[in-house]
């Protein structure tokens, strides 16, 4: 068989491509496996060490923060939940508000498409103060509610799910309206089935948006209760070494490495529906 | 009373056009109404209205001795077949021809029954586990009807539904959608540009050209007595043959020739209207053609000519008759097989 000079070349570029994805995940794993010392004297390492059940034992475990109250295993589980609340409130709600902008023709249906769109513009960053009032004044600060309902808006979702439902041909809908279904069925029995492999794409971004949230957790949050793993990093494992804080390297690169399983879980997960829908051609 | 009843029904779209003008006609209890038209002329608009897809801005529907003007299109108890059969791609034959059974809370039982039923009359039986993409042209087509049909509705109604289907299979369906509704005897009303389509299936027909009912009646009174140019043209294949001329003292004068005694007291400019079906060859005849192309259909031939000023004229004689290129015909019309129709306005005068 003949292989061709630009199947190489296609080949040399995505190995590279790969290596450079793959190469820090498997130096902070190798790093993940040595002791701090070796890691301090030494920089980052590329060859396995002999510490891994040492370190990974002692994130699960060892209580952190300030008050020695929280475990990074209690971090994960609540990024988890604000991820996940964050991601399906985000897909259920942007999912309807297109429903409702595409199917029921109302007066300047369009002007409030363009504002939701519009808050693109406006990030959670840019408001993050009038947020912090409202949320404060509800009296959600430290709690699950208060971490994920702020964010759980989406112009992103609502844009995309717009542009499918415009896809969706109306005689589906008219057919659907003689055959007996109301709005409601018509959202259930059809735009949710059809849209799968949308929702699957919308969850995994939100997801990982959710997930990866810094800011808002560290202005909401007072209680180490609530702390997430991404402002975790920077607070836990730490030294005092004669009254200056020092990381515990290999401790957190051990918490870097879990830190990004659930995310990878979700991935894996739903690609099963991902690429199922992309097999069956079902439009 | 009739079965259905359209009472000065009047669409005008919220930009101003007026799709459907005052449009009355009654259909009966089991009948097949067929609507042709050319594109755009508000055929499948006035199906609409009555599947209630589209708002009736003015006038009244009666069905069943029920005025529909604001009741629910689910309410209305009718079935209708899209173009491009709107089958919901995501269930299989069995959910779709289900679907609109269990929204009206029938028992599974009888579902099934049902189902089972219109897929067997259907021949789509063996189809009910797949998915509508894997189903041929014809095969998605049986499958809409069946929708239609498992639910016994009041009506059905038909939107083009041939018109993605190949010549041949379009036949087929032609055929199998009439049989079917004699067999189940559901009034049905079938919407086609298709000329052909519309005579072989209605009971009766309803020629409708921009937003107004030119014509309605039987497929064979619409062909023997048209009322105005545009139905005479439309009705027809190959088309009718018009010949500008001059109608004076029951004497019309067109393109060399000359007819006598017409059955009409009109005077001046007319169009003169022949079926290419209606000449045949004679030693000394009317019309004088001198042929450009024939056109073998087998059992026809088409001959294609000029007479006079007249480009293109058409005579169909059957296929055993052996007519070459460049030959001069002479014609003549059979039994006074003509029309005439006033040029101003395209109305039958004759």
């Amino acid at each position: 068989m003949k292989i061709k000079f630009s199947q190489i070349l296609a080949h040399i570029v995505l190995i590279l491509g790969v290596l450079l994805m793959v190469i820090p995940i498997w130096l902070s794993f190798a790093s993940s496996t040595h002791d701090t010392i070796t890691i301090l004297k030494e920089g980052m390492q590329f060859g396995l060490g002999d510490q891994l059940t040492r370190n990974y034992n002692e994130v699960l475990n060892e209580k952190g923060g300030w008050s020695e109250e929280v475990t990074a295993a209690k971090m994960f589980i609540n990024s988890f939940i604000m991820a996940l609340g964050i991601a399906t409130l985000k897909v259920i709600i942007s999912a309807m508000s297109a429903y409702a902008l595409v199917y029921f023709r109302f007066k300047f249906a369009v002007p409030i498409f363009w504002l939701i769109f519009i808050t693109l513009l406006v990030p959670l960053e840019v408001r993050i103060f009038p947020s912090y009032k409202i949320v404060s004044d509800l009296g959600l600060t430290n709690s699950y509610t208060g971490l994920v309902l702020p964010l759980v808006a989406s112009a992103t979702a609502t844009f995309f799910f717009r542009q499918f439902y415009k896809t969706i041909p109306d005689e589906l809908l008219e057919s659907a309206k003689l055959d007996g279904a109301n709005s409601w069925r018509f959202f259930i029995d059809f735009l949710v089935p059809l849209s799968k492999t949308m929702i699957a794409a919308m969850f995994i971004f939100m997801f990982v948006y959710g997930y990866s949230q810094y800011l808002w957790p560290l202005i909401m949050t007072t209680s180490e209760e609530y702390w997430t793993v991404v402002m975790g990093m920077k607070i836990i494992f730490t030294e005092s070494y004669e009254g200056v804080a020092l990381p515990r390297t290999a401790e957190r690169f051990a918490y870097i490495i879990l830190s990004m399983i659930p995310p990878v879980l979700v991935v894996v997960f739903l690609q099963k529906w991902f690429i199922k829908g992309l097999i069956q051609t079902e439009k | 009373m009739s079965f259905l009843e359209l009472n000065k029904v009047t669409k005008i779209y919220p930009n101003g056009t007026k799709a459907v003008h005052e449009t009355s006609m009654n259909v009966e209890n089991g009948e097949f109404m067929v609507f042709v038209g050319p594109s755009g002329c508000g055929k499948s608009t006035l199906l609409r209205m009555i599947a209630g897809l589209e708002d009736i801005t003015e006038g009244y529907i009666n069905l069943d001795g029920i005025l529909i003007n604001k009741v629910d299109p689910s309410e209305r108890d009718v079935a209708m077949v899209f173009q491009n059969y709107a089958l919901y791609p995501h269930m299989n034959v069995y959910n779709n021809l289900a679907y609109g059974l269990k929204n009206r809370g029938i028992s599974k039982e009888d579902i099934e029954k049902k189902v089972n039923e219109a897929a067997k009359l259907l021949q789509i039986s063996e189809y009910l586990q797949r998915k509508p993409s894997m189903l041929s042209g014809g095969q998605r087509q049986r499958v809409a009807m069946g929708r239609a049909i498992v639910r016994n509705p009041k009506i059905f109604l038909f939107d083009e539904p041939l018109s993605n289907l190949d010549a041949k299979l379009r036949i087929q369906m032609r055929l199998e959608i009439k049989k079917l509704q004699q067999k189940v005897g559901v009034t049905s009303i079938f919407v086609t540009h298709d000329q052909v389509e519309a005579m072989t299936l209605a009971d009766r027909l309803a020629v409708i050209n921009n937003g107004l009912i030119e014509q309605l009646g039987t497929p064979i009174e619409i062909y023997n007595n048209p009322k105005s140019m545009f139905v005479a043209g439309f009705i027809g294949s190959p088309q009718m043959n018009f010949l500008e001329g001059e109608l004076k003292n029951k004497t019309l004068t067109s393109e060399g020739f000359e007819i006598n005694n017409v059955t009409s007291d009109f005077n001046g400019p007319v169009i003169l209207g022949i079926r290419p079906e209606h000449m045949s060859q004679t030693d000394k005849g009317l019309i004088n053609l001198s042929v450009d192309l024939v056109e073998q259909l087998g059992s026809d031939n088409l001959i294609y000519g000029e007479i006079k000023n007249k480009k293109d004229f058409c005579f169909r004689c059957p296929g055993s008759q052996i007519i070459k290129k460049g030959s001069k015909l002479s014609l003549n019309i059979n039994d006074n097989n003509y029309y005439v129709f006033d040029k101003s306005n395209g109305n039958r005068v004759n």
